[in-house]
């Protein structure tokens, strides 16, 4: 079995922060790193191998940096990786991406399972994932908390969580799937899983290598533009309610019966 | 490419401040850029007070020959558990400004088994055509069918503007259909308007964690395909008087099919208050120190018939399940009154909760960004104030 993980470099969005005063973004100690999410997906597909067999390719779309990406996740147990990497991929939409992964796992041969996270920090689109299932033309379910193989009808039993409950969904392979945090715990990456990462070659493909024309990809294969961006304002009537703790609460239950909350 | 113009650039820095890759640097008074790093994803194009920056796309202008063909707007309306999800009448509400800013009707599309009675209730909500498909092997949300379902249906009527709900089942069929109809699809929304002149959609949605709001339009490509987040946009009142057009789609059977089985679909016993539809959100935040000090936050929520809800840093550190978190990965929430006790008031969880009425925060630190969004705000610390205001709101009640 091939199982390949889509994962992507993001910036740790935890820690960027605004200065509301220049309105500009605060980057200072901010590192790039795996999409949390994506280490689910990394877990799960090795996971998975552990019990069944073959092996785990881990790949990405992204600048020459994201290589180190890459590197993490073999110390977390991926067997080979591959960097889709060409300055013709920058600026994709999601639409761009997923033309470029699918043409990266095609090169691979083709996979069993292709694992996603739920969805990147930095975007939070949830778009690449079933946007990839459609173009390779998998089978695939998003969300998914649990998953087993079942070897006689060669399907995934996945739970797919929904706003109310969940599904419980047989999806023959091959399949795509995106995951939860909750699916698993990601272990750490061990010693000989780090010395492994250190030494391993990471092909690069670019759109030559890929075979795609670069009109089709990046910037220029999508079709969604960012026209303007702007950092949010809100608006507050603000008051600031003075005295001791008696005498702010008093005030605040007053403003409330005012406002016909109480 | 990300282009600099030497000659207009002044060194003054703002670019490098606000690109969130970190690939511009001012050297000798001029912004570098490092092509490598950068995604062009435009903010210091606008950032740059003196023009100096351009992003030079290769694309010719490819005009989609036949753009003037597709006409409409159209909501993917959503039915599930045997009945229609309410963000579906909020997209309504929003989708009828935009068609009649448009001059075009408002269709709403419903796909599921025995669902005809339901397209009288989309008529009310502001549609003036619904697209039903209707047939037994529809009855469970499946990706596939449903995905075949809309792309036939898309591709028969042409909609210039079509909007789903970003939610669970519009987040795992809808990019699979943008996906094959090679167009662009925008998620979770909170802001949608047309430019008349190109009637271009403008879809505004959080980026970098709610740090900045994008706009993004899909100029060259139909239909222009959005998600929108629940609990953002107002449904309407429903109108009984209103009229419409119900139209069912007959469809290949062959589209239907699968090979992926539903064994079993369950819905969860909800416990506690549902989050979305309170009035009264008590929310804490890691300021509550200790899982031990929620009890205080349950207490009041309970006083008040309210729900209770947390940030991102009270459902990591486990205190509550991720259930009740609000915010840019959690639920977006407008109640009449919320309280954020202890809450620091993150961009992510401000973009969550900044719709409710009214705004109480409680925090120790005077300058914690929840105050600058809030409309009462008390300097103090929760483990005074709470006990405090839950002992004169038991009084006032007679308990």
């Amino acid at each position: 079995m091939r199982f390949v993980v889509c994962i992507k470099q993001v910036p740790d969005a935890a820690n960027v922060r605004f200065d509301p005063e220049k309105g500009t973004l605060i980057r200072e100690g901010v590192e790039a790193m795996i999409n949390p999410f994506d280490l689910n997906a990394i877990e799960a597909a090795v996971q998975l191998k552990e019990q069944l067999g073959g092996e785990v390719v881990c790949i990405t779309m992204g600048p020459p940096q994201a290589e180190s990406a890459l590197r993490d996740a073999l110390a977390l147990g991926v067997d080979s990786a591959v960097l889709l990497s060409d300055r013709a991929f920058a600026g994709a939409d999601t639409l761009a991406t997923t033309r470029t992964l699918a043409a990266g796992i095609k090169k691979l041969g083709g996979a069993d399972i292709v694992f996603c996270g739920k969805q990147a920090i930095d975007g939070d689109t949830a778009q690449v994932g079933p946007g990839l299932a459609a173009r390779l033309g998998l089978n695939y379910a998003t969300c998914i908390s649990e998953l087993e193989f079942i070897k006689d009808t060669n399907c995934l039993k996945v739970k797919r969580a929904w706003e109310e409950g969940y599904d419980i969904l047989e999806i023959k392979l091959p399949a795509l799937v995106t995951v939860l945090t909750c699916i698993n715990t990601p272990r750490v990456p061990s010693l000989k899983g780090k010395l492994k990462a250190k030494k391993a070659n990471i092909p690069v493909w670019g759109a030559k290598d890929l075979g795609l024309d670069t009109s089709l990809v990046g910037l220029s294969g999508s079709p969604t533009q960012v026209v303007t961006t702007c950092v949010p304002k809100f608006e507050a009537k603000k008051e600031m309610l003075e005295g001791d703790v008696e005498e702010k609460v008093d005030t605040l239950l007053n403003r409330l019966k005012e406002a016909g909350i109480l | 490419m990300l282009k600099i113009d030497k000659d207009k650039c002044t060194g003054c820095g703002e670019c490098e401040e606000v690109c969130a890759f970190g690939a511009i640097s001012i050297k000798d008074d001029v912004a570098e850029i490092d092509h490598d790093t950068c995604t062009l994803c435009g903010t210091c194009v606008d950032t740059c007070p003196s023009g100096a920056l351009e992003i030079e796309s290769k694309k010719e202008e490819q005009k989609i020959l036949d753009k003037d063909n597709w006409r409409g707007v159209w909501v993917i309306a959503e039915f599930r558990s045997g009945r229609l999800f309410p963000v579906t009448f909020e997209l309504l509400g929003c989708a009828r400004k935009l068609a009649d800013k448009l001059d075009v009707p408002l269709s709403a599309v419903l796909i599921g088994n025995n669902v005809k009675d339901f397209a009288s209730e989309l008529i009310k909500y502001g549609a003036d055509q619904i697209y039903i498909v209707d047939h037994p092997n529809l009855a469970q949300f499946l990706e596939i069918p449903y995905t075949n379902v809309l792309v036939e249906l898309i591709k028969r009527y042409k909609p210039e503007i079509i909007l789903a709900g970003a939610t669970a089942q519009g987040r795992s069929y809808i990019p699979a259909v943008a996906t094959i109809l090679e167009t662009g699809l925008t998620a979770d929304c909170t802001e949608l308007d047309v430019r008349i002149e190109d009637r271009a959609l403008l879809q505004t949605r959080p980026a970098f964690g709610g740090n900045l709001l994008a706009t993004i339009v899909c100029p060259n490509h139909r239909p222009q395909m959005a998600t929108v987040r629940p609990h953002v946009m107002k449904a309407l009142e429903p109108d009984d008087s209103r009229e419409g057009e119900i139209i069912e789609v007959k469809i290949d059977e062959s589209l239907f099919e699968t090979s992926t089985k539903l064994l079993e679909s369950t819905v969860e016993e909800q416990t506690g208050v549902d989050l979305a539809n309170a009035d009264i959100i008590i929310t804490a935040g890691r300021g509550m120190e200790s899982k031990e000090n929620l009890s205080l936050v349950e207490e009041l929520a309970k006083l008040l018939d309210g729900a209770v809800g947390a940030t991102r840093a009270v459902t990591d550190a486990g205190w509550l399940s991720e259930r009740h978190q609000i915010g840019q990965t959690g639920k977006t929430v407008s109640p009449k009154l919320y309280v954020g006790c202890g809450v620091s008031g993150a961009i992510q969880h401000i973009v969550g909760m900044k719709g409710s009425d009214i705004i109480v925060a409680i925090n120790k630190d005077p300058d914690a960004p929840i105050f600058d969004v809030s409309t009462y705000g008390i300097v103090g610390d929760v483990k005074e104030v709470l006990p405090k205001l839950i002992e004169k709101i038991k009084k006032e009640k007679g308990l």
